[in-house]
């Protein structure tokens, strides 16, 4: 077994997700099997061989530091489930 | 011919002849969509009024005798793809009331040249998935067999294409997510090279990977929407300052010479259905036939390459799908007045159970302690997997093979069992990890009339190869012909 049930609730807290008792149970199992899969990659012997993040390198890609047009605060608050004066409203963080 | 069954190369001829206006031929591809859409279930919005305004706009354009290869042109895009003023919901319930303030780069590259975007069509939720079937709104069925899938993640566009509810559609690949529902549906579908069309506004699910590109009912139409997309976006930081081309240009040059690379691995893969590899190996023949040399290559790592796309994938995806948190757009689940619970909440039932699966697996592979055995491994064996092409490109120009090792499964035959899903994907994955551009082209059917793809494999920024392979091949074949009994 690579993943327990708990290990899974733990990963979903991380992830702010909120598995119900039914999900649980079936993602855990359907997890476990897919990282018992991915255990193959250790028959893999990559002793030295440099990691891949993007298969076409580019460094550093530059544009020059002019102001823009951009979109306007109406336009991109107009998808906000809740706004309030030009804001974004959020739950109460602090006590 | 019906207009709605036209190629985009030949609807632009009599576009430019005047033998049809724009408005006429979108008119009848909104009628052919009104027509079969509850039967194949394609879209998820259609954009009636603004498509036949659009339609107007180009006639006037070309009235004026401006008519560019897609002037006038009615093409449908994958939902994950933004268009400003038209919900883009990736067919996720947690973007479901989304309307993006601007358009991808790739939408306003269509528009200014004139394409009418007829809608946005249904995918995989967050384009995570081989079937179409983690939709959060429907099922789109294939044309060739309602009872069957169309492939995914791209499946509404593919389904749309075959079934001549569009001229052309624009798709994204992840995973082999426009090659397998091109080769499931019977449409020609290309992946570019990574970097070589701009992924600004397209939704992200995995950076590194994703790309889009067009799938078509045939290779020039498929070269004719390339050069409409393709190429340099300063917008893009990953998109690469290579050179464009015009790639309808060496369509017609013949396969002399071309050297043909089999990967002898493929053959042993388990699961692979026999007629499959006969319509594969017949293909392989015709375009010997036609002067190309078969060359036997190795791609040892292919074995691993379900793995370690299994591990990146959803890596960045975990950490791409962070933004969907309930406060900048989307649902919100109200009833939480505390933040964290809000955002679980909201979450939990906004994402459908291939995203929550997708989003804890990356989460895991990139916690601490795990983040070397598993991102770290992955992304070693990633450097493998493109060795290995770029070993077999010594010797070959071009590499041919299945897309997928079966035709189109039955709805809801995999949709318990994810592991299997994923195994499904073993020809495709391998070109997004190494980034280079690949193609699915028909190549036959199964005794049960299921189309069957042909996947072309090609080096870096050699997009030219491909579709010269797939056009000389579609030329001495009428695959491309054939339409589903709707």
């Amino acid at each position: 077994m690579k993943i327990t049930k708990e290990e899974v609730l733990y990963v979903a807290r991380l992830a702010r997700l909120d598995l119900d008792a039914d999900s649980i149970d079936k993602f855990a199992g359907q997890i476990d099997e897919i990282l018992g899969y991915i255990e193959k990659l250790n028959q893999v012997d990559t002793e030295g061989i440099k990691p891949t993040s993007h298969a076409i390198s580019l460094t550093n890609a530059f544009r020059d530091d002019e102001p823009r047009q951009h979109l306007d605060r109406e336009r991109v608050l107009a998808n906000a489930p809740e706004s309030e004066e030009g804001s974004f409203v959020v739950p109460k963080v602090v006590g | 011919m019906k207009l709605h069954e036209l190629t985009i190369e030949e609807a632009h001829r009599r576009l430019k002849q005047k033998e049809i206006s724009s408005f006429e031929l979108t008119r009848a591809v909104l009628d052919r969509i009104n027509a079969v859409e509850d039967s194949v279930d394609a879209f998820l919005t259609v954009s009636e009024n603004t498509a036949l305004e659009q339609a107007r706009a180009a006639d006037e354009k070309i009235a004026r005798g401006h008519c560019e290869s897609l002037a006038g042109i009615p093409l449908a895009v994958k939902d994950v793809i933004c268009t400003r003023g038209v919900e883009t919901t990736c067919a996720s319930k947690i973007l479901e009331n989304f309307i993006p303030p601007y358009s991808a780069t790739v939408i306003q590259k269509l528009q200014r040249r004139g394409a009418v975007i007829l809608g946005k069509t249904n995918m995989d939720e967050f384009a995570m998935g081989s079937s179409t079937e983690n939709s959060g709104f429907k099922n789109t069925r294939n044309p060739w067999d309602l009872a069957r899938v169309p492939g995914g993640s791209s499946g509404g566009s593919a389904a749309a294409v075959a079934a001549d509810m569009c001229l052309g559609a624009l798709g994204s690949d992840t995973g082999g997510s426009i090659r397998q529902p091109a080769s499931y549906c019977s449409t020609v579908g290309l992946k570019p090279t990574y970097g070589r069309v701009s992924r600004f506004g397209l939704v992200a699910f995995a950076s590194s990977l994703d790309q889009i590109g067009p799938l078509s009912k045939n290779v020039t139409d498929c070269a004719v929407m390339l050069n409409a997309v393709a190429g340099y976006d300063p917008a893009d930081s990953t998109s690469v300052p290579e050179d464009m081309h015009d790639y309808t240009a060496g369509l017609q040059k013949g396969l002399k010479g071309v050297r043909v690379g089999i990967p002898m691995e493929y053959s042993a893969t388990e699961g692979m259905d026999p007629e499959v590899a006969a319509a594969v190996d017949n293909a392989v023949k015709v375009i010997e036939d036609m002067g190309a040399e078969k060359i036997e290559v190795s791609l040892p790592h292919t074995e691993y390459a379900v793995a370690a796309y299994y591990v990146i994938a959803p890596s960045e995806a975990s950490s791409n799908l962070a933004r969907y948190d309930g406060v900048k757009y989307g649902v919100r689940e109200a009833d939480q007045n505390e933040l964290i619970q809000m955002y679980r909440r909201t979450r939990s039932r906004g994402f459908g159970p291939e995203v929550q699966r997708r989003i804890i697996i990356g989460t895991y592979c990139l916690s601490a302690g795990y983040y070397d055995a598993y991102y770290g491994k992955a992304s070693q064996v990633r450097t493998l997997i493109m060795q290995d092409f770029r070993k077999a490109f010594e010797t070959c120009d071009v590499v041919a093979c299945p897309v997928a090792p079966t035709p189109a499964f039955k709805i809801g035959e995999k949709v318990d069992d994810p592991l299997t899903m994923y195994l499904s994907d073993i020809f495709t994955l391998s070109a997004n990890l190494a980034g280079i551009p690949g193609m699915s082209v028909p190549c036959g059917f199964s005794k049960q009339g299921l189309p069957i793809g042909l996947q072309l494999l090609g080096k870096h920024f050699n997009e030219e190869m491909l579709l010269k392979v797939a056009y000389n091949f579609e030329q001495t074949t009428d695959f491309h012909k054939k339409k589903p009994g709707l």
